[in-house]
């Protein structure tokens, strides 16, 4: 399954960004503006994704290219790219406030979550026919089907594996397996190093 | 759960799929777990293009709202230990001296000196090694003496460099921002100055810009220092006129 594929030039690998970051470290806010540009879409379509309301996505998105400023001393380049740790950051903050948002409310979560039960088929419809990069569709192809929505249900929804495992009444230790093993055969597909 | 019930995790912790509790275990598994780390940083790196997918376009306005955001918000110093770091020797001694070195640095830049402490990124980045640590230790002890005084000056370019003396240990530290690289195969070069005599304090890391240096030798009674450009390895004395000179705070 080490079907590398490279379709057009992948943004993960922009090699300037490493240098950008640094000055970004030294508080230049012309680099950061810089930054900005490169980075704000996939921000703002991570977490619109993962949040859907977009009131409250463009307030997230906000806080996250400002944690971005903030810690951007702390980005480490032995331990991935410039992008993947700016996305890896709005994928976690958007789902601490789907979390956030749920515990505040966690007598209806269960309820809540089966009711949004309909809306998978919709999101990976979604998440199918727009996603932008052909390489990553197509690699999502290569998972099985199981892995796949077990996969797009952690990240696109921000479910934890064990609300993934209630989703499709499946067993706890089935649905860790699965997670691995799918983001293994996408970072495979994909041909991501780190 | 089981240490390999804690691997298989390798895949929803970069999804973020796990609840606090169980993020912390894994956390301190992985920390241990060089496997797991590098597991950990592939299948995150193969996440995160499931977000690239789906960029969206942010409106003008998040740009300027962000831009104005943080032109007030002020910037971490860098983490000390990385998370998942495999453990250095010498770790808990550090600690407090980057305490130390944070405070000094940041009492330096009250002292005048502009955005002083910015060089503790350039004292932290990528230092491991216990020799750095050493040095910066030293660097520490000159800027915590209680009798360190300080003197800054604006160089070309936009660069600037602060001397700090104490007089107690006999040692100055100079501290560089924004320097120019200097050119190929050359170097800075740092001196004291003996009444007009230039005797050598050591060379500046060419490949940084920003830096906190140690000023090697005792200051036995110099008035102040300079810094030239030299060819790679530096010179005996210097071999072109100071790029600035700084007499010693009184």
């Amino acid at each position: 399954m080490k079907e590398a594929v490279e379709i057009g030039r992948n943004p993960s690998a922009e090699p300037d960004l490493p240098d950008l970051m640094a000055r970004v470290a030294r508080g230049d806010q012309e680099a950061f503006a810089s930054l900005y540009d490169v980075v704000a879409g996939p921000v703002l379509g991570i977490v619109r994704r993962v949040l859907r309301d977009r009131a409250q996505s463009e307030e997230v998105a906000q806080e996250v290219l400002v944690e971005a400023w903030r810690t951007a001393a702390r980005y480490r380049p032995e331990r991935g790219s410039v992008m993947n740790w700016v996305l890896t950051l709005a994928h976690q903050r958007a789902v601490d406030r789907v979390r956030s948002v749920e515990a505040s409310a966690a007598r209806e979560h269960k309820a809540a979550l089966l009711d949004r039960t309909p809306e998978f088929d919709e999101v990976t419809e979604q998440v199918e026919a727009r996603l932008e990069r052909e390489q990553v569709r197509r690699c999502l192809r290569t998972l099985t089907e199981l892995q796949r929505q077990s996969v797009t249900l952690a990240y696109y929804r921000g479910l934890t594996y064990r609300e993934v495992a209630e989703l499709l009444a499946l067993p706890l230790g089935t649905v860790k397996t699965r997670l691995r093993d799918g983001l293994i055969r996408l970072r495979d597909c994909l041909g991501v190093t780190a | 759960m089981t240490t390999v019930d804690l691997h298989t995790l390798t895949g929803a912790y970069a999804l973020h799929a796990l609840a606090d509790d169980e993020r912390e275990r894994f956390e301190r598994h992985a920390a241990d777990c060089a496997d797991c780390a590098q597991e950990v940083r592939e299948l995150t790196a193969a996440a995160a293009r499931l977000g690239l997918a789906v960029t969206a376009s942010p409106g003008p306005a998040l740009k300027d709202q962000v831009m104005r955001r943080i032109a007030t918000v002020r910037q971490e110093s860098p983490r000390t230990v990385p998370l998942t770091a495999p453990r250095a020797i010498g770790i808990r001694r550090r600690r407090p001296a980057r305490w130390v070195l944070a405070a000094a640095l940041a009492a330096a830049a009250s002292l005048g000196g502009t955005a002083v402490w910015q060089h503790e990124r350039a004292q932290d980045a990528q230092e491991q090694a216990r020799q750095a640590e050493r040095r910066a230790d030293q660097v520490a002890a000159v800027l915590a003496a209680p009798d360190a005084k300080s003197r800054t000056a604006t160089l070309a370019g936009g660069a600037s460099g602060t001397v700090i003396v104490s007089k107690s240990r006999d040692q100055a530290v100079f501290i560089a921002a924004r320097m120019a690289k200097p050119p190929s195969g050359k170097v800075y070069q740092l001196w004291f100055d003996d009444a007009g005599t230039m005797r050598s304090a050591g060379l500046m890391d060419p490949g940084r810009t920003t830096e906190a240096v140690l000023m090697e030798g005792s200051v036995d009674g110099a008035s102040g220092m300079g810094i030239t450009v030299e060819p790679a390895g530096g010179s005996a004395e210097p071999t072109s006129d100071p790029l600035a000179l700084l007499s010693f705070p009184a």
